[in-house]
């Protein structure tokens, strides 16, 4: 009984530091949201002081000039850098899940060493190969940059996805007669997409969100990450932390949403 | 069933054996698109840095700059610059540390402890990246602010603040890069002890292990793996950062970040910086290989 007791306290002592934690990460997010319907005249410090409510930002969430134009930007720039990572990602992972070929560790090692080199070195040396190589800096180098980044990841995500598939199933569309078009059209790739999915919603917030490699190679091209950088060097508008609530807010409400199947199953098997 | 697995994994096997030769040249079209694309803007650039380091440092972007082997540039860069290439790694440690200790009792608290409300808050680990990572780092500003709550309330309880105030200290920018890189922390941790069999903890309690030994003797060593990469998840864009020195500390926090970005971006002075940016990349990626092979796990990533 006693250590039934004991054990429980244990139990609960280490949800209750879990829960501390991520209380830590959400404060800052807390504070964004309170930002922005904070209502400051123009050159008013940017705190929580003397606090008075405002919806007027949200009324107007591209009412600064600029800003709109990033966000689409980044929006562009974002979609572009996911299909090109995805598609070049996934061809090199069922190379590395399904075929055995020379230069294999060689290859690992390439799509490994982007991940362990930190965002400024790589930044800073595609700026020394486009400066070298006298490529104006711009909207492409930016997805250039954006997809090398993002490819590594997207082997990784979609390979493990690959290894975790039964063979026996493709082999059972191989035996029903299904030629090798249809069994990776009509089984491989159904069964493959949700790891597709995942490291295409990887690379979409890796390449939304990037400043430090964009920074390097964005010449006078200004996205949504280097906007409010600019803005934090000059004052920082509100429609900023409308921008980000809103993100916050809608990406939570889509990832919430494609969770309730998985609830719904997992509440049934109990 | 695991009869039938090994059955599956023999079967396997054969065909890539008895492959048609036009099958083998497949791979490497695969692999070629990707392939060609990390050679030429990872692996081309990586040596262009390393040939601009070596550069004329009398050069200008303007005038060009003469290749003249110019090693010296690598010890110009190290004299001026060590304090910073501590500082970075200095912090970078101290960040890995702290996310060590405040991510493992998460992440083992979602993947032992998490039942049917796991995936909900596994979710609100990653939360954070749903929203821009400058714009919750501005937010540091506010609450770490001189007259904000949190230092009105630490100074009226007396907790000695280095010149009474947070905002632009040492502890701010390790809060900064502690938050920023937390949850590259827990979700290897995560994938590790989520596969840890309960039962073997159990076990340890009913041939009485103490709670401490259950967590050092099975629980930690059992998550190594997720240890090792969350460690280096962390470390590697903690020590090259410089968005949280320069928004949440003063030129006494720089880090190497903000002097390699200053000397490309604003002073120009591109071998030195050159060398500064490849010296790091060597750093971490000796600290990362002797690091992996200590830990004895090579399948990390």
């Amino acid at each position: 009984m006693l250590h039934r007791l004991r054990r429980s306290v244990a139990d609960h002592w280490v949800m209750a530091i879990g829960l501390l934690v991520l209380l830590y990460l959400f404060v800052p997010i807390g504070v964004v949201a309170a930002m922005s319907f904070r209502d400051a005249g123009r050159n008013a410090p940017y705190s929580l002081e003397n606090y008075k409510f405002t919806w007027a930002h949200w009324a107007d969430p591209f009412g600064t000039a600029g800003i709109g134009d990033a966000f689409l930007l980044s929006i562009a720039i974002a979609a572009i850098a996911t299909l090109g990572a995805v598609i070049l990602g996934t061809l090199m992972s069922f190379a590395l899940a399904r075929h055995t070929f020379r230069g294999r560790a060689a290859t690992n090692t390439l799509i490994f060493l982007p991940m362990a080199t930190p965002e400024i070195v790589m930044g800073s040396s595609l700026l020394a190969l486009f400066v070298a190589s006298g490529v104006q800096l711009g909207f492409w180098t930016i997805v250039i940059a954006h997809i090398m980044f993002c490819l590594s990841f997207v082997v990784v995500t979609v390979k493990a996805r690959l290894a975790g598939l039964d063979p026996r199933l493709q082999e059972a569309a191989m035996d029903l007669y299904a030629n090798e078009a249809s069994t990776f059209l009509r089984v491989t790739l159904p069964l493959v997409m949700p790891g597709i999915v995942a490291a295409a919603l990887l690379s979409f917030s890796l390449s939304f969100d990037d400043f430090i490699v964009t920074n390097f190679n964005s010449g006078s091209t200004v996205t949504f990450p280097m906007f409010v950088w600019g803005a934090s060097q000059r004052g920082i508008p509100p429609q900023i932390n409308v921008i980000g609530t809103a993100m916050f807010v809608i990406s939570f409400l889509v990832v919430l949403i494609g969770q309730v199947p998985n609830m719904r199953r997992s509440r049934q098997k109990g | 069933m695991s009869a039938l697995g090994h059955v599956g994994a023999a079967t396997t096997g054969t065909p890539a054996n008895l492959e048609k030769p036009r099958k083998r040249w497949l791979p490497y079209l695969l692999l070629l698109p990707g392939g060609l694309w990390l050679i030429l803007f990872f692996a081309v650039p990586s040596i262009q840095l390393f040939a601009t380091s070596l550069y004329d440092p009398s050069g200008s972007l303007e005038e060009g700059y003469a290749m003249t082997w110019q090693f010296s540039n690598y010890v110009d860069a190290a004299s001026e610059y060590l304090p910073h290439f501590m500082r970075s790694l200095g912090y970078a440690a101290l960040t890995t540390a702290i996310c060590l200790l405040l991510g493992y009792p998460l992440a083992y608290a979602i993947a032992l402890k998490g039942g049917r409300w796991k995936n909900l808050l596994l979710i609100c680990v990653i939360a954070p990246f749903f929203t821009s990572f400058l714009i919750r780092t501005l937010a540091w500003k506010v609450i770490l602010s001189d007259n904000g709550w949190l230092v009105t309330t630490l100074n009226a309880l007396h907790v000695p603040l280095p010149d009474g105030r947070l905002l632009a200290t040492t502890p701010a920018v390790i809060a900064g890069l502690v938050y920023n890189f937390l949850p590259f922390m827990v979700l290897p941790l995560y994938a590790s002890l989520e596969k840890l069999d309960p039962r073997l903890l159990e076990a340890a309690g009913d041939l009485y292990a103490r709670p401490v030994a259950r967590f050092t003797r099975v629980a930690l060593p059992l998550s190594m793996p997720g240890v090792v990469a969350g460690t280096l998840l962390t470390f590697i864009p903690a020590a090259g950062d410089y968005i949280n020195a320069q928004l949440l500390g003063t030129n006494r926090q720089y880090m190497i970040g903000n002097v390699i970005q200053s000397k490309f971006l604003k002073v120009g002075d591109y071998p030195s910086a050159a060398a500064l940016s490849f010296t790091l990349m060597a750093a971490i990626l000796v600290l990362v290989f002797v690091y992996v092979r200590r830990a004895g796990t090579d399948e990390v990533l």
